[in-house]
């Protein structure tokens, strides 16, 4: 392991994927108003929720908007960077160039994950910050150095929670060659990240938290947000994400013994 | 003899297309999987009991969202997708020399999807039925040929814009991104989160002008039972039909002049 040799590696990537990417200009215009419409119907759909009722699981609006908030910047995040590159590794095992890969003198995981980028998922991030900071205001959250710290380390736990289950999903292509659906599957469910966690029965809220653990990826930094989260949350949430991170490299490591390549 | 000849086309590309759809069992069975939003809506309405403000019972309520979940099962078009592929592989030039609009192929394949997916999301609706034992009833004959009819018609209208929007193919190469901004409205607006009885006055002033109610809360209210105009309903949705059939014709004649063969 070089760092500087990854860094210097990823500049690459970065630069041959933007430079493809904004071919289609008028593509990422239409994305942005995708995502703008997308997070303007989320608010919708909130808003009928609260049009007769004060408070959804113990989260009135304005806290409910924050996880709206979390799930859009995690959502640009997926777009940007999960979405294009697992995508790829359905194709990469289909037709066989995933030798190409496997033979280069580079972490095949890093390449695999890194490889493309999507900018049109910037601007979903920048939309979701752009309503935290909103619902930093309306909800008069002071800003201190203790508060920024932990809200980093949780959505950073988020990513890696979000990183490892689609990882881990697009990993399985290597014995059922197709999953693309999988990861619709997936994605649906991870729909269900826009609402807080208490707002469901008892026996989902245990189904979300620990078969797909989309409770720790917005609820938990939500909460951290609002000063109500628990210190054992917090360290859970770490625990949950270190686990998930290294399960999934343990598993890409697995699944790699049984690829036998394709068209060749 | 000629309607004899159009039935051997009809009959010899379903079959093809069921048979080519059945090996892909494991992939639609994840696909219907996929459709499972509206349940987690219900456990939303329900558990904070939401739907107390707009007079709809707990058992009418599920009955709804089932009935959602099925149209949206039955209504679900993703022609652009294909068809996208098809023109940036060239596999349309082919399907252009042939006596026969590559639509009908497209149509076939959606049709033959359908049949593959119903034992799927009827094993989905026994489990529904499971957990809420409640809910369980009988539409008569009459309610169900209408609600199928229904659901044909807003798959019609769905399948049509999408191929209006394919169309766009023969100008731009990427009309994918088109059609998941058009997909926004119709998550948020068609009745597959949220009843469109639900929604404030200021969107039920103008959501009946457009064909989104529908796709999906028109045969889904028909089918569960639910208080809707049935005559009025069926015959805006024929409307739609009739607006967008000549819309599509207009396109696909001004788009194959526009065809530049790519890939091949």
């Amino acid at each position: 392991m070089n760092p500087r040799k990854y860094l210097k590696v990823y500049k690459k990537f970065l630069h041959t994927s933007f430079a493809s990417e904004l071919e289609y200009k008028t593509n990422i215009l239409i994305d942005l108003i995708t995502a703008i419409l997308s997070l303007i119907g989320s608010i919708f759909l909130l808003s009928i929720f609260f049009q007769n009722n004060v408070s959804i699981g113990d989260w009135e609006f304005e806290e409910a908007l924050i996880i709206q908030g979390i799930y859009t910047i995690l959502n640009g995040i997926t777009n940007t960077w999960f979405n294009p590159n697992l995508s790829e590794i359905v194709k990469h095992v289909r037709e066989g160039t995933l030798d190409f890969v496997l033979l280069k003198p580079i972490d095949s995981q890093f390449f695999i994950s890194l490889k493309k980028i999507n900018p049109s998922g910037f601007l979903e991030i920048m939309l979701g910050l752009c309503l935290l900071l909103f619902c930093i205001k309306i909800n008069q959250i002071n800003l201190n150095l203790s508060f920024l710290s932990l809200s980093l380390i949780t959505v950073t736990c988020s990513i890696c929670i979000l990183y490892s289950l689609w990882f881990f999903i697009s990993t399985t292509t290597i014995w059922f060659v197709k999953t693309w659906n999988a990861t619709e599957v997936l994605r649906s469910f991870l729909y269900v990240g826009r609402f807080p966690l208490n707002s469901f029965s008892f026996s989902l809220r245990i189904f979300f938290s620990v078969f797909i653990p989309i409770a720790f990826i917005t609820t938990i930094p939500s909460e951290v947000f609002l000063g109500l989260s628990q210190s054992w949350k917090i360290l859970l949430e770490i625990i949950v994400a270190l686990v998930f991170l290294i399960t999934s490299r343990k598993f890409w490591l697995f699944a790699l013994k049984f690829y036998s390549s394709a068209s060749s | 003899m000629i309607s004899n000849l159009i039935n051997r086309k009809i009959l010899t590309l379903l079959k093809v297309q069921y048979s080519n759809m059945l090996e892909y069992r494991v992939e639609i069975a994840l696909w219907a999987i996929s459709g499972v939003i509206p349940f987690f809506m219900l456990n939303i309405w329900t558990n904070n009991s939401l739907n107390e403000s707009i007079n709809i019972s707990n058992v009418m309520l599920s009955r709804y969202f089932l009935c959602a979940f099925f149209v949206r099962q039955f209504s679900v078009v993703w022609v652009v997708f294909s068809f996208e592929e098809d023109s940036l592989m060239g596999k349309v030039s082919p399907y252009l020399i042939q006596p026969l609009n590559p639509f009908f192929r497209y149509f076939a394949q959606h049709l033959a999807e359908q049949i593959t997916r119903f034992p799927f999301a009827i094993i989905i609706a026994f489990f529904f039925f499971i957990f809420n034992p409640e809910s369980i009833w009988i539409p008569n004959l009459g309610i169900l040929l209408l609600s199928i009819l229904s659901t044909f018609l807003s798959f019609l209208i769905q399948f049509l814009i999408q191929s209006i929007v394919a169309c766009l193919c023969f100008w731009t190469e990427k009309a994918s991104s088109i059609e998941r901004l058009l997909f926004i409205p119709t998550l948020f607006l068609s009745g597959l989160l949220a009843p469109v009885v639900s929604f404030p006055e200021y969107v039920k002033s103008w959501i009946y002008l457009t064909p989104f109610p529908y796709l999906i809360d028109f045969p889904a209210n028909v089918l569960s039972g639910n208080p809707t105009n049935i005559a009025g309903g069926l015959s805006i949705q024929v409307l739609w039909v009739l607006l967008l059939f000549p819309a599509f014709k207009k396109m696909w004649s001004a788009g194959t002049k526009k065809y530049t063969a790519m890939g091949s």
